[in-house]
């Protein structure tokens, strides 16, 4: 019923293998979406006169680099003009024009919606991130080239949750087996386990549902070895989602338990 | 009446048979609505007082005096069109002059068509010395010889915010007179989230969504605000670095008190308040699993009510006992609602299927209110709509129809509306309706407020 190897891995493992390729393919594909864009936009505009009475707004949203690794910064900036309220989503309500810094963790279509009297427009960005470089392609040795924090992120790495539930799929045992080595490998680190879920249902159950996930996950770790007063929980239900979009690849990125350095 | 007896019995049994068929086809949505409208008291159409609120009659010079008359009449007419009681009388249909004292009106007017008005609602307001004082009174349309029903005089600071407290004080007077001995809700307040600043946090707002503001900031995510029965303490969910904790906000003192019991360990959430407010009950996954769990208000005495796998949250108290509460359980799978005694005994599930969510409590102990949505799954995209259920009866009816997706259900104290947190879109709105689901309003529309909670008297 559900796509059981997760969209992210997927991303990953293609990331190791041909990441040039990957490059030059976004750049094409950046370059079809923008020769699209320019093609689409007269039509509608000539078929709809302009209204009368208010102008509809315009809107412009840029995201600076629009490829990044997972940890970098990326700088949305946007302007617009005859609009009453601007928001983005899951920034919420912004100046008319304006610049702001955001570190994505995965990859995210920015959408800015301008609604004024006449109207509304909307304007996206796409920001692709990629995972850090990957340790199992590095040697132990040269582990020093990766900071510790992305040599956890490779090791350590976020388990998906089918809908609605927080039993961890059995394909995803082998990535609790490989965290949990890394974990009894340094026990110098504590882990802050995220519980997630998708946009769907109340905040309040979400919140449990994730608290459950988060738990889970934790519940194998510790029957792998780790001591159970490394791993701390929380949830954070649908309040800080990965993925904004409405759409199943989007809920799969936030039906998750994440994985960070508890600092 | 004429018709003689035998005839009558011999045409009985085709009339009885036509009966059955009409109860039983047409006239069944009707009867199901019944016991929402009795439970509720909400009378029926034909059953609502036909009332007429006159506008106030300006007295004196002062410069302010018609925009606080404006404010006045509005507020007036709307909170009598809110209560849900009254039928009332198209300002169009007021007779030429305006009454502004009992000696001014002419009843027989307000009796006659069009206005055919049985009560009527008037009064005097002026502005002077930055008072502003209000004389109101009820008058029966039908009773010249003895037509007083209500006389009161209202005063306070002169301004638009006074002027709509004073008519909404002047409207819940009128409504404990003729409402059957219940209070109105006019001078109630909704607690909600709002996250239009930026992050969530705790905000409020009159029962007609007037006079929005901040109540809490603080600092970080909040969800779930609840406030005491005596509407002096504020209870609410909080993510900070240790994760979510129920915290307390008092608004007379004007900061946070202490609740250490719903700060140690694990997910802290959904509070909910006794009716006596002596107790708190909240979910809490600090054993490991998410729980239904139970404190005094100053936080001694924890306990944990319930002990199943999966997640427990979102209790209530019945207002009427506090003996017994309602929660959502996944235990089954799906979230349903359930019931059970104050000591964790007496488990009942009430809903047989879905997604169920959000339940809330109506004051007199006979009904649910929740989110449910009866078709959900992968590729069944049903509704999420606001229910009412019967718990003796365990009959329900759907209230909100074909309009976005609709959650966090709180009845208002007279237990004739109920405000609830309507999707569409992406922006999330706070309405309000009657109990029967109809009178839906919108209240805010920022896009970006949630959960609402109604205050208690």
């Amino acid at each position: 019923m559900e796509n059981h190897q997760n969209p992210l891995q997927q991303r990953r493992s293609k990331t190791l293998i041909t990441r040039k390729h990957v490059v030059s393919i976004l750049v094409c594909a950046a370059a079809l979406t923008i020769l699209a864009g320019c093609k689409k936009k007269p039509a509608p505009q000539a078929a709809t006169p302009p209204p009368v009475t208010a102008p509809s707004p315009t809107a412009q949203l840029t995201a600076t680099p629009t490829t990044i690794t997972a940890g970098d910064q990326v700088v949305l900036s946007w302007r617009t003009v005859d609009a009453t309220s601007v928001s983005i989503d899951g920034i919420g309500d912004v100046p008319s024009s304006g610049v702001k810094t955001v570190t994505p963790t995965a990859s995210t279509t920015y959408h800015l919606t301008a609604r004024g009297d006449g109207g509304s427009t909307d304007a996206t960005a796409r920001v692709t991130v990629n995972a850090p470089q990957m340790a199992v392609a590095v040697p132990q040795d040269n582990s020093n080239t990766m900071t510790a924090e992305q040599m956890f992120k490779a090791n350590v790495q976020d388990v998906f949750f089918d809908y609605d539930s927080y039993d961890v799929r059995s394909t995803d045992d082998a990535v609790l087996s490989k965290a949990a080595a890394y974990l009894a490998a340094h026990p110098e680190i504590k882990v802050l386990i995220g519980g997630y879920c998708d946009e769907r249902g109340s905040n309040e159950y979400n919140l449990t549902l994730g608290e459950s996930r988060a738990n889970s996950a934790k519940k194998l770790l510790v029957q792998d070895g780790i001591a159970p007063d490394r791993l701390r929980v929380v949830s954070y239900g649908k309040e800080k989602p990965f993925c904004t979009e409405s759409t199943e690849e989007c809920w799969q990125q936030n039906r998750r338990a994440g994985f960070s350095i508890d600092q | 009446m004429s018709v003689p007896r035998p005839a009558r019995r011999f045409s009985a049994l085709p009339v009885f048979a036509l009966l059955a068929l009409l109860l039983s086809a047409g006239l069944m949505p009707l009867r199901a609505q019944d016991w929402v409208h009795i439970g509720s008291n909400i009378p029926d159409g034909s059953q609502r007082i036909r009332l007429a609120a006159a506008d106030m009659k300006p007295v004196g010079t002062d410069p302010q005096t018609p925009i606080l008359k404006a404010t006045f009449d509005a507020t007036l007419f709307n909170d009598l069109s809110n209560a849900g009681i009254f039928d009332m009388v198209s300002k169009s249909m007021a007779p030429p002059v305006t009454p502004g004292s009992p000696q001014e009106i002419n009843l027989a007017q307000w009796a006659a068509a069009p206005a055919n008005a049985a009560m009527v609602a008037f009064g005097a307001l002026s502005a002077s010395n930055g008072r502003l004082v209000v004389y109101g009174w009820v008058y029966d349309a039908h009773n010249a010889a003895s037509p007083q029903v209500l006389g009161k005089q209202y005063t306070d600071v002169a301004n638009p915010d006074m002027a709509r407290t004073l008519a909404h004080k002047f409207a819940d007077d009128i409504i404990a007179r003729l409402g059957g001995g219940i209070d109105g809700i006019a001078e109630t307040k909704l607690y909600f989230v709002s996250a239009r600043n930026g992050s969530k946090q705790i905000w409020a707002m009159d029962y007609d969504g007037q006079n929005q503001h901040e109540v809490v900031n603080s600092g970080t995510l909040s969800l779930s605000p609840r406030i005491s029965p005596d509407n002096s303490t504020l209870a609410f969910a909080t993510l900070g670095r240790q994760g979510w904790a129920i915290r307390m906000y008092s608004l007379n003192l004007g900061r946070m008190i202490a609740f250490p019991a719903g700060s140690t360990g694990g997910s802290n959430l959904s509070p909910a308040w006794s009716a006596d407010g002596n107790r708190v009950a909240f979910s809490s996954s600090r054993s490991g699993d998410p729980e239904i769990w139970v404190a005094d208000s100053n936080g001694g005495n924890l306990r944990k009510l319930t002990a199943f796998r999966g997640p427990d949250v979102s209790p209530v108290w019945n207002p009427r006992t506090s003996a017994q509460i309602a929660w959502v359980s996944g235990r089954t799978g799906l979230p349903q609602i359930y019931i059970m005694d104050t000591d964790g005994g007496n488990i009942q599930r009430m809903t047989d299927g879905g997604y169920a969510i959000s339940p809330s409590w109506s004051p007199n102990g006979q009904f649910l209110a929740f989110s449910w949505n009866r078709k959900y799954g992968p590729g069944a995209p049903g509704g999420q709509d606001i229910y009412v259920m019967d718990i003796a009866s365990l009959r329900w009816i759907q209230l909100t129809h074909d309009a976005g997706s609709n959650d966090f259900p709180s009845w208002s104290p007279d237990g004739r509306h109920l405000v609830f947190e309507r999707a569409i879109g992406g922006r999330t709105a706070i309405w309000s309706m009657l109990a029967d689901g109809t009178q839906q309003q919108q209240l805010t529309h920022t896009g970006r407020d949630f959960m609402p909670n109604w205050s208690w008297k």
